[in-house]
């Protein structure tokens, strides 16, 4: 295709690299940012400046900033998701996250002692929000927050930030990002109802084993002692 | 003041008057890494006879951040997001190559649904790059403000896209091996077609704003010409490859992803002058806005990522891989060898900025000090990939 050139606009001389101008270009240029000055007095739609801090924009759901550590319950403590897995920690390409695993262990949402991070800092001056943390946790304990507000004067202990200063609840998680947080809670809830259901049938098992194997001593004691059981012992249930 | 030998494939020529020439001095100046017009940390040291360029050395590595060092020591997803870094105006287009590399490493099947949401995220990279692109170039000529501010007026609303569906507005770390992180969320797409119906108006106005403005086409007409087959050997791609008409898309050479499905043109200049690069940019977006809207009709539901693909624990069986496509700047490769472990064993990344800008010398000799400044803006660089 042709673009336009200097040497094609007729009656135009090269020389010595000035060009002799009309400036038919220049005016239609200038008719161009006329019409954008004039029309942001009449079209609203013109006017995209928003005057932060007074205005803000609305962020989207997906937005994301730094990563918090979502507790179910009213005690941020007790109720941590997190149960000191340090896959986060190995998976940070940055390396911002630093976990000591408790040595005692608490109950998780479905009733299973776990252990819980003694200790858990970011350090947020060296995350870079990619939310790998994220997506590899299996417990869906931590999510990204989109508080962005964040400078301080102290660089140091002021954007290292401890487990106290990241846990957040979970209606938080639910105001900032709805939809993604519903379907959490929805797997979450199908699981704990999974393992309530497995516990049942562990428990039912149980007892059906430890009936037949009363039945068998009480079989084995009654015949006589010269022949082996027939059959091994049931294993034990877990 | 020290006289430099200048460069030998250029004659300087004698100076003036005609009573002989005139012994003069060289000038050696130093032109960065803080100046506004370098896009960055980079410097020139330019060798000045008078106004004129004889010499040219670019320096570079102010921005140097170990990218592939750290790439190899962290697991294949963990580079995912500094390759957002590299060229920090098209994250997107950075993940897919990688992806890709990857993906070739490990035999991964992308979904339908994943490959059209990447196209359009890749051809929204394009525009977004190639409108900031075209402000920050007429800026470095001294139109300060209005196209430039027109240009981040249509960025603006490709980057609200990105945040919507990735959640960061520039470092989107938005794809991954097989697929993408997750899908669109609801009413994103019609978001996209709103922003691709208005881009022609944009385009119109920009074109009517600068293409036949007599200043621009002085300033820039014949100005840092490349020849042919220099392009050639020093495998110069993207929009200054084929502004000197060399027809070489990677869109249409590999066909990656699903390019082999839409219909577009490669547009191509005639004498790879400024102008002409210039000009490749306002053509490939459109191109781009006629790619998105072939996408945009035929985006079919179903899975965003391949079930086969591990996030924890990925480790690709040994081999090598070369992933590259069409970013906006060039040709953007990812040279892989996997030993089996979780890491890469080596990781290479084939910046397009950084080997176009190996010309820089070739297309500024004989030129002013003010020409540098818009040959310079013409190549399209960014020193996060230049570096690395």
């Amino acid at each position: 295709m042709h673009l336009p050139r200097c040497e094609d606009f007729g009656p135009w001389t090269l020389d010595l690299g000035l060009i002799v101008m009309l400036g038919e270009g220049i005016i239609k240029g200038m008719a161009v940012t006329a019409k954008n000055f004039l029309g942001s007095y009449v079209s609203e739609e013109r006017l995209t400046t928003i005057q932060y801090p007074e205005q803000r924009q609305e962020l989207p759901e997906a937005a994301r900033q730094f990563p918090f550590l979502v507790f179910d319950g009213n005690d941020p403590m007790a109720g941590l998701r997190c149960v000191a897995c340090q896959i986060c920690e190995k998976e940070c390409p940055p390396k911002c996250i630093y976990i000591e695993k408790s040595k005692d262990k608490k109950p998780d949402y479905i009733g299973k002692p776990q252990l819980y991070p003694a200790t858990f800092d970011i350090d947020i001056s060296v995350c870079m929000s990619c939310q790998i943390c994220v997506e590899v946790c299996p417990f869906d304990a931590i999510k990204m927050d989109t508080e962005f507000e964040l400078s301080t004067g102290d660089r140091f202990g002021g954007l290292l930030v401890n487990k106290h200063q990241l846990a957040k609840s979970n209606a938080h998680y639910h105001r900032i990002h709805p939809t993604e947080a519903d379907e959490v809670d929805a797997r979450l809830a199908a699981e704990k109802l999974k393992a309530e259901a497995k516990a049942k049938a562990d428990s039912e098992a149980k007892a059906k084993a430890a009936a037949e194997a009363k039945a068998k001593a009480a079989a084995a004691a009654a015949a006589p002692p010269a022949t082996p059981p027939a059959s091994p012992p049931p294993p034990a249930a877990k | 003041m020290q006289s430099i030998e200048p460069s030998k494939n250029f004659e300087i020529r004698p100076k003036l008057s005609d009573a002989g020439a005139v012994e003069g001095e060289l000038l050696e100046v130093s032109m960065g890494p803080q100046h506004p017009s370098t896009h960055g940390v980079f410097r020139m040291d330019i060798v000045l006879d008078g106004e004129q360029v004889v010499k040219l050395k670019p320096v570079f590595g102010y921005l140097h951040r170990n990218h592939e060092k750290i790439g190899e020591g962290t697991t294949y997803l963990g580079s995912m997001p500094y390759t957002d870094r590299l060229d920090y105006f098209c994250s997107m287009t950075n993940n897919w190559a990688y992806a890709l590399a990857v993906e070739k490493l490990a035999g991964l099947q992308v979904p339908e649904r994943a490959e059209y949401l990447r196209v359009i995220l890749a051809e929204l990279t394009r525009l977004q790059n190639h409108a900031s692109l075209c402000g920050f170039f007429v800026q470095d000529m001294g139109a300060s403000g209005t196209p430039l501010m027109y240009a981040f007026r249509e960025r603006e609303k490709v980057l609200d896209l990105f945040e919507a569906i990735s959640g960061a507005r520039m470092m989107c770390n938005f794809m991954r091996f097989g697929g993408l992180r997750c899908d669109a969320p609801v009413g994103w797409l019609e978001q996209v077609q709103k922003v691709v119906d208005e881009f022609p108006a944009f385009l119109d106005e920009f074109q009517a704003l600068l293409s036949e403005n007599e200043i621009l086409m002085a300033r820039t007409q014949n100005v840092g010409v490349l020849p042919r087959d220099l392009v050639v050997n020093a495998s110069i791609t993207g929009p200054l490859l084929r502004a000197v008409g060399v027809n070489y898309d990677i869109r249409k050479v590999d066909k990656y992803g699903i390019y082999d499905r839409f219909h577009f043109r490669v547009p191509l200049g005639e004498r790879g002058d400024v102008y002409d690069r210039y000009m490749m940019r306002v053509l490939e977006m459109r191109e781009s806005v006629g790619i998105l809207q072939q996408a945009l009709k035929s985006v079919p539901g179903g899975p965003i990522v391949d079930p086969k693909a591990k996030l924890r624990g990925f480790r690709p069986k040994a081999g090598e891989a070369y992933g590259r496509i069409e970013g906006p700047k060039g040709e953007l490769g990812f040279y892989l060898i996997s030993d089996g472990s979780p890491n890469p064993y080596r990781y290479r990344v084939r910046p397009p900025s950084y080997i176009n800008l190996t010309v820089l010398e070739d297309m500024c000799l004989g030129h002013n000090v003010a020409d540098v400044v818009i040959i310079l803006g013409s190549v399209d660089i960014v020193l996060g990939e230049v570096d690395r």
